[in-house]
């Protein structure tokens, strides 16, 4: 309704409901979650492993990703940024780091949050190992990880090869 | 300028479902490999990328920008997203080979349209101040325009029956179509309305569904087709969002777009018209003067399977193919969009 | 679950609030206080609900016109089952309604109680909402003049 410059304001919100479907190729991942474990999937035509296996295809060949492949649980670090922005809906408390992290045996690194250290500790090549909720929490989803923590072994130098993340 | 010549030289659907559990890309990688080897060409040799989808139909904000891996952007490549029906797509790829700039483009688009609530989605299209919070469907606009066109007797009943049973009969012989029966007009007659004055049969099927075409110019479409469709003139027009503003009883940007594309200026063979509506393939058909010999959707069009954002697309490849086989040599593609067919997109190809 | 592939339900929703500008803003400011006015265009037509600019020089339109709360059915098409969100909860009918006094007519529902009570040239009368914070909504609906439910 109307402010204080005498114009109006609509509310409008929209909402719609959907029957979401993972596709097949991204089931095996998602179902891998639900039994602790990182599921990624290797393209038959370049053999880069994906994971997450975002919509079951490799985009760099077009081709549907083919074999799982189970990596990590340890990764590490390609590179992250310490959080200082309150934002609506945040759930964790400030400063947070969150990470590019390249799970052992994947090609490409996915996000996720690093806790139990410093923030300014935080750097590029360090290992980390995912600390998971308790089973009873678990769901079809990555947030089944609470977060990574440093696994305190020596830092990996990120050569070439995490050239695809 | 002269115009550059420019045909469709391959096209590749996917057969129609319901409550696929396949993602998007998942759809249509399949599809474009398919359409790809038919014309024998690699990714790289495709100058321009050009999609159609609707966010709100995956329920993925930027869903386009997922789309692309089912294409392979690697090494990067020209690609360009309309958020509205591939056939819109094409229109683009059309202006972009005629700038020169490229000589070969491949559309494509997808519509997964049984996952949400369709006729709601739709909706969400309308003038957001004075209808979508309404919440009108869009098969409830469309009834309030056919019972306008009944009042005025542009249209009757047995004719919009007759529509709808012509349509199941075709699609009988299509395997991309969803909705068959070989019922006769009485029978469909029998039936309830659902939104009076519509009965089921005259609202188009939603499924999921995709496609792709690859236009090529000049004599890069010779060597990849035998009998490319040529594009002799396309054009768009837009009415008013007004719901109110309009003519109900006849389709002046249908009327105008058919002139510019130069559907007149001789006999079709075959017209595929993208009509979600009985009454809307009969308004169409007065708008752009199609006479008896004029064989309307041979596919049994968008009634019987209306892949959202990819039936207007749908209706080129349609086309297309009965130049491709030596069934027809000039044809009408057309696709329309917006409630009420606000937006019509009519183009004329020719075999040589 | 569907076969072997993950299948769940996904609301995606978004609380937008939008800002109309003067003119609607004083036409909603309108209809919240019951009131139905509308804009005249260059070549005398009157508009409700208002049109900003004229359709056919596109100048910004300035003339008010107050109108009464009564108009006419040019369509209808009758909403056997009502989906959630929509003006009314049982079967009624969408109409274009042109409010007597303007030229172009305007969608809404009509609570027609039956198909029967309802053919083009009804007359109509609004129904105003309680509760009205400025919007289309601000009219539940229109009722058939004569009380046909
Ligand atoms: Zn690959």
């Amino acid at each position: 309704m109307s402010e204080a410059d005498g114009l109006v304001r609509l509310r409008q919100p929209i909402g719609v409901t959907y029957n979401w479907s993972a596709g097949p190729n991204a089931t095996s991942h998602l179902a891998g979650l639900m039994n602790g474990q990182f599921v990624g999937k290797r393209c038959p035509s370049c053999a880069l492993v994906y994971f997450p296996p975002r919509n079951g295809v490799c985009p760099k060949c077009a081709k549907i990703l083919a074999g799982d492949v189970e990596v990590g649980p340890k990764g590490t670090i390609t590179t992250f940024c310490i959080v200082n922005v309150p934002f609506l809906g945040q759930k964790i408390k400030l400063p947070y780091v969150a990470a590019q992290i390249l799970l052992d045996g994947a090609d490409i690194s996915m996000q996720h949050l690093i806790q139990e250290c410093e923030a300014e500790d935080v750097r590029i090549g360090m290992r980390v190992e995912p600390v998971w909720k308790d089973k009873s929490e678990w769901g079809a989803t990555l947030e089944n990880v609470q977060h990574f923590r440093p696994t305190g072994e020596p830092d990996r130098v990120m050569g070439a090869e995490s050239g695809a993340s | 300028m002269a115009l550059r010549d420019i045909a469709i030289v391959g096209t590749a659907q996917r057969p129609s479902e319901v409550n696929s559990t396949f993602t998007s890309v998942e759809i249509l990688l399949p599809v474009i490999q398919q359409l790809l080897d038919k014309v024998k060409i690699e990714r790289s040799d495709i100058g321009f990328w050009c999609h159609g989808s609707c966010d709100y139909m995956s329920g993925q904000p930027f869903s386009f920008v997922s789309a692309v891996d089912a294409i392979g952007a690697w090494p990067p490549i020209i690609e360009s997203h309309v958020e509205a029906d591939g056939a819109f797509a094409l229109y683009e790829a059309w202006v972009k080979i005629q700038t020169g700039e490229v000589d070969v483009a491949l559309v494509f688009s997808n519509g997964k349209t049984t996952s949400g609530p369709i006729d709601q989605i739709l909706s969400l299209q309308t003038d957001p101040y004075m209808v979508a919070p309404l919440k009108p469907g869009f098969d409830a606009l469309a009834a309030l325009q056919a019972r306008a066109c009944l009042e005025a007797g542009v249209v009757t009943e047995r004719q919009m029956a007759e529509v709808a049973a012509r349509s199941r009969r075709d699609a009988r012989n299509n395997a991309v179509a969803y909705t068959k029966g070989n019922e006769s007009a009485d029978d469909l007659l029998a039936m309830p309305y659902t939104l009076n004055p519509l009965r089921a049969h005259d609202c188009a099927t939603p499924v999921d569904g995709c496609n792709a075409i690859v236009l090529a110019a000049g004599d890069v479409a010779r060597r990849l087709a035998e009998r490319p469709a040529w594009i002799r003139g396309i054009d768009h027009r837009i009415d008013t969002q007004r719901l109110g503003a309009r003519s109900m009883i006849e389709s002046s940007s249908a009327a105008i777009a058919a002139q510019k594309a130069g559907v007149a200026r001789d006999r079709i063979d075959v017209a595929e018209l993208h009509a979600p509506y009985t009454h809307q393939e009969l308004l169409l058909r007065n708008a752009m003067g199609l006479s008896e010999s004029t064989h309307i959707n041979p596919s049994g069009g968008a009634l019987v399977a209306n892949p959202a954002m990819a039936a207007g697309l749908a209706r080129f490849a349609e086309a297309a193919e009965s130049i491709f086989a030596g069934s027809a040599d000039r044809v009408l593609a057309h696709c329309t969009s917006g409630p009420m067919l606000q937006q019509n997109l009519v183009c004329v190809m020719e075999g040589e | 679950m569907v076969g072997d592939v993950f299948v769940a339900p996904l609301v995606v929703a978004y609380p937008y609030k939008r800002t109309v500008g003067t003119l609607l803003s004083r036409f909603f400011t309108s209809l919240s206080e019951c009131r139905l006015e509308g804009t005249r265009g260059s070549d005398g037509r009157v508009f409700f609900p208002p049109a900003e600019f004229d359709p056919v020089t596109g100048a910004p339109l300035t003339e008010w016109v107050s109108l009464s709360d009564t108009g006419t059915v040019s369509t209808w098409a009758w909403q056997e089952t009502p989906v959630e969100g929509q003006p009314l909860g049982h079967p009624f009918a969408w109409a274009l309604i042109t409010i007597d006094g303007t030229d172009v007519p305007m969608l809404h529902a009509v609570d027609a109680g039956s198909p029967d009570n309802i053919a083009i040239g009804t007359k109509v009368k609004v129904r105003w909402a309680q509760d009205r914070p400025g919007g289309v909504t601000d009219i539940a609906c229109f009722d058939v003049v004569g009380g046909a439910s």
